[in-house]
């Protein structure tokens, strides 16, 4: 392969001329024969030439100084088939995605037309008498991840600037290396923790806090029936409020990847420009990577509340779940639509499944919100869209 | 932020005039100061923390748990290991302000406990992570101290017999199939749909783009549940590994994308253009500049969705079926796989199996963690950066190009210039 190796050495060559990579867009580039009406006309392949290469049509013979050339590109065969071939690639990956939804979409409409609106609105879930409803539901899957925004966040704030501002050297790779080994780490293995380490030590937690804090009525825990303030264990173990410790320290990860990406991004200059009027760490920290790196905090936190919206096992694991809305984050009994269709799928009549499948594209709907807004307000930022 | 007084521009008006040099007269010279007038003092360590500093913090560590013991012992009705934990903590944080204070000024007072924040929040944050892997190997350590755990399956261990029946060979083959499966389904896909969005472009590209983006938002579950739906209701009305890995390959296939399309979006167009004023052909020009170029992050890319993709436990649940015994056929009965496997053995309240649920859970930690190593050791570098044996031998070949190109000695054998070959690379 005399050929590629030449290629290869170019490719050798610049890099040695240039320390960093140019990023560039793409160049759009257009050949002749994609332009319609061009005039152009097509020149058969004649065994002779390779490939694409550019040939000068034939020109008349009264050719004039003030008539442009024309350049006719005729792409190879080589050429079209590859063209074809990835956009081949595109359409099916674009036919799969649609596919999903669309399916999604006919199967669950069962469901909606025996119920309509009230489908929002009912917290019941039994399909086979037709009254179902994903008010419960919902209200849990929001209660579990802002728990978890609200455990994560922070931490995640915290962790990226300290690995873009304050971490140096080989420590600071090592760190930031484990904070994406940890984003690949199975979200089983973290509902095992909560399963058979949490319950059982982070009840005190919520008892401390609903005994110190019970004037605020979301940190009570009362029997609904009666009223009274229930202090035995068993009221705390499977909780929203311990569901969302668990997926909040699973997404934080991701998180800080998508802010350290951000904040590292802030300019040198600016920097500099505030540590040279004479500013501490944390005012650089505040008047300059802060405001550079909104956009990239608000897409992390946004990516890691679709993730947490979405997560099932761990969620299934922890929670016991019941179809009323509860306020009471601290006691025990909440519900989310993934750990819904995973409980109820298996024993799912075709209606019950259409019902599951409404309850799943309702959650699809809200990811989907979620994540575009997170990705415009991220690419419309200053740090740029990076988000991966 | 410190307050930056605002200088106000001088206007004319404010400033004296100076003495206009008249006719004859020449305006004083400038005088350059001279550098070795000026004392040079000590060298100051900008990153290092002075005595004081370290004294600070190391007493603000110890008296913060002092003042916590001091209240919840004696002095005040509290009680609770996590009340301690809090109290103290405010406590040194307290003191260390106190003692930051004594010394220095507001802004720097505030700089330092941020700092001291910032580094809770790692600290927190990394031990908790640390703490998930190392309680779930531990737990499971039992189980992996046994050969049996890797060679055998479930099929003749009773819920009640110990960890020296029974393992999880059939959950790894499991595994290793549907994964095999998933990747021969979303590698050429979606390295390809990744090519198609960088090097062909347009608008329906960035429709694919779209698409794709949206994709990545899809709930697991959802994705299980379509599969169960589409293909196992209406196709093969049977649970197998097959689904499973369609399931998984839905999950991975937006992953691969956007994870390839960012990197081939770092390949230098210069690289591109070079390669077409060589009169090259596009499909030539993605097959030996491109790809080769951003050949180590698509593997990372490849690697690292294969990682999320083997973790993946809510569209498996669905869709491959529970089973003990070994499968080693994908279109057939019923395929476990090993986070499915975990689920499985957590279930029982029997302490065996829950051994070995953890030791299941510590082999797929492993098995994501020597993913990724491998992942690091391929990518890490961008396009085009090379180590520095590549970079050694990269500039040997161009000063050989330019001795041969600028010789003038035509004694010497002229080198036999490459073949051109003409046979089009089949796509």
């Amino acid at each position: 392969m005399a050929k590629r190796r030449t290629f290869e050495s170019l490719t050798d060559v610049h890099s040695l001329l240039t320390d960093k990579t140019s990023v560039k867009e793409p160049v759009e580039r257009v050949f002749a024969d994609e332009i319609e009406g061009s005039g152009v006309e097509r020149l058969d392949d004649s065994p002779e030439t390779i490939g694409g290469t550019t040939r000068i049509r034939r020109e008349p013979a009264n050719y004039g100084a003030g008539d442009r050339r024309s350049l006719v590109s005729t792409p190879s065969r080589s050429d079209s088939v590859f063209k074809v071939i990835s956009f081949t690639a595109g359409a099916t990956t674009v036919g799969i995605m649609l596919a999903v939804g669309l399916f999604l979409s006919v199967r669950a409409n069962d469901a909606l037309q025996v119920e309509g609106i009230n489908f929002l609105f009912e917290q019941q879930w039994s399909p086979d008498t037709h009254e179902f409803g994903i008010a419960a539901v919902i209200f849990g899957t929001f209660t579990i991840a802002i728990i978890a925004m609200f455990v994560g966040v922070p931490l995640a704030v915290g962790t990226a600037l300290l690995l873009s501002e304050v971490v140096r050297g080989p420590l600071r790779g090592f760190l930031v290396s484990l904070v994406d080994l940890m984003a690949a780490v199975p979200s089983v293995v973290f509902g095992l923790w909560g399963l058979f380490f949490l319950q059982a030590n982070v009840i005190p937690v919520s008892k401390w806090i609903s005994t110190y804090f019970s004037w605020i009525p979301i940190f009570a825990v009362q029997d609904s029936s009666t009223g009274q303030t229930l202090t035995e264990a068993s009221a705390f173990t499977s909780s929203a409020f311990i569901a969302g410790i668990v997926v909040g320290l699973m997404v934080v990860p991701t998180q800080t990847s998508v802010m350290r990406e951000a904040f590292s991004q802030a300019p040198v200059g600016e920097r500099e420009a505030a540590f040279a009027l004479g500013s501490t760490r944390w005012g650089m920290i505040r008047t300059v990577v802060l405001p550079f790196g909104r956009g990239g905090m608000i897409g992390g936190v946004m990516l890691g509340l679709g993730r947490a919206l979405g997560e099932t096992i761990a969620v299934y694991l922890i929670i016991s779940p019941i179809f009323t809305i509860n306020w009471e984050v601290l006691k025990t009994g909440t519900n989310s639509v993934s750990a819904l269709i995973a409980l109820r799928y298996g024993e799912a009549t075709q209606f019950g499944l259409s019902a599951l499948m409404a309850a799943g594209l309702v959650l699809f709907l809200i990811t989907l919100i979620v994540n575009f807004t997170a990705s415009s307000i991220v690419a419309r930022s200053r740090s740029g869209a990076q988000t991966n | 932020m410190t307050d930056v007084t605002t200088f106000e521009r001088p206007v004319a008006d404010d400033l004296e005039p100076g003495p206009v040099p008249g006719v004859g007269q020449t305006a004083p010279p400038t005088v350059i100061p001279n550098p070795a007038d000026t004392p040079i003092g000590p060298r100051r360590g900008v990153r290092e923390s002075t005595l004081d500093e370290r004294f600070n913090i190391i007493g603000a560590l110890l008296a913060g748990p002092a003042i916590a013991t001091v209240l919840f012992g004696w002095l005040t009705p509290l009680t609770g290991p996590v009340g301690w934990v809090v109290i103290a903590y405010l406590a040194f944080i307290g003191i260390y302000v106190l003692l930051v204070s004594l010394r220095a000024d507001r802004e720097e007072v505030k700089d330092r406990v941020l700092s001291v924040l910032l580094i809770s929040a790692g600290v927190v944050l990394f031990s908790a992570l640390v703490f998930v892997v190392v309680y779930t190997v531990s737990r499971g350590f039992e189980a992996l101290l046994h050969v049996n755990f890797f060679t055998q399956t479930m099929q003749l261990a009773g819920p009640l017999d110990g960890l020296d029946v029974g393992g999880i060979s059939h959950a790894i083959v499991g595994t290793l199939i549907q994964i095999s499966i998933a990747l021969i389904i979303t590698v050429p896909l979606g390295i390809t749909t990744a090519v198609f969005l960088n090097e062909i472009g347009g608008r329906f590209a960035r429709f694919v783009r779209t698409i794709s983006d949206a994709m990545t938002a899809l709930p697991s579950i959802v994705a299980g549940l379509f599969v169960y739906a589409a293909v196992i209701q209406l196709i093969t009305h049977q649970r197998s590994g097959f689904a499973a890995a369609l399931a998984i390959s839905v999950m991975m296939l937006p992953i691969m994308i956007r994870a390839s399309d960012v990197v081939l979006r770092l390949v230098p167009g210069n690289l591109r253009e070079a390669s077409y004023a060589l009169g090259s052909t596009r499909w030539h020009t993605v097959w030996s500049v491109v790809l080769p170029t951003a050949r180590s992050g698509i593997v990372t890319a490849v690697i690292l969705a294969t990682a999320r993709g083997i973790g993946e436990t809510s569209p498996v649940l669905l869709t491959s079926g529970i089973t003990a015994v070994m499968n080693v056929n994908p279109f057939e009965g019923p395929m476990i796989s090993l986070p499915l496997q975990v689920f499985d053995f957590v279930k029982s309240p029997e302490p065996a199996l829950i051994v070995r649920g953890f030791g299941t859970a510590a082999v797929l930690i492993l098995l994501v963690l020597l993913l990724f190593v491998i992942a690091r050791i391929i990518g890490g570098k961008g396009p085009g950066q090379l180590s520095d044996a590549q970079r050694r031998r990269a500039s040997q070949r161009s000063m050989d190009d330019l001795q041969r190109i600028t010789t003038k000695n035509y004694a010497l054998p002229a080198p036999t210039p490459a073949p051109i070959d003409t046979e089009e690379p089949t796509p």
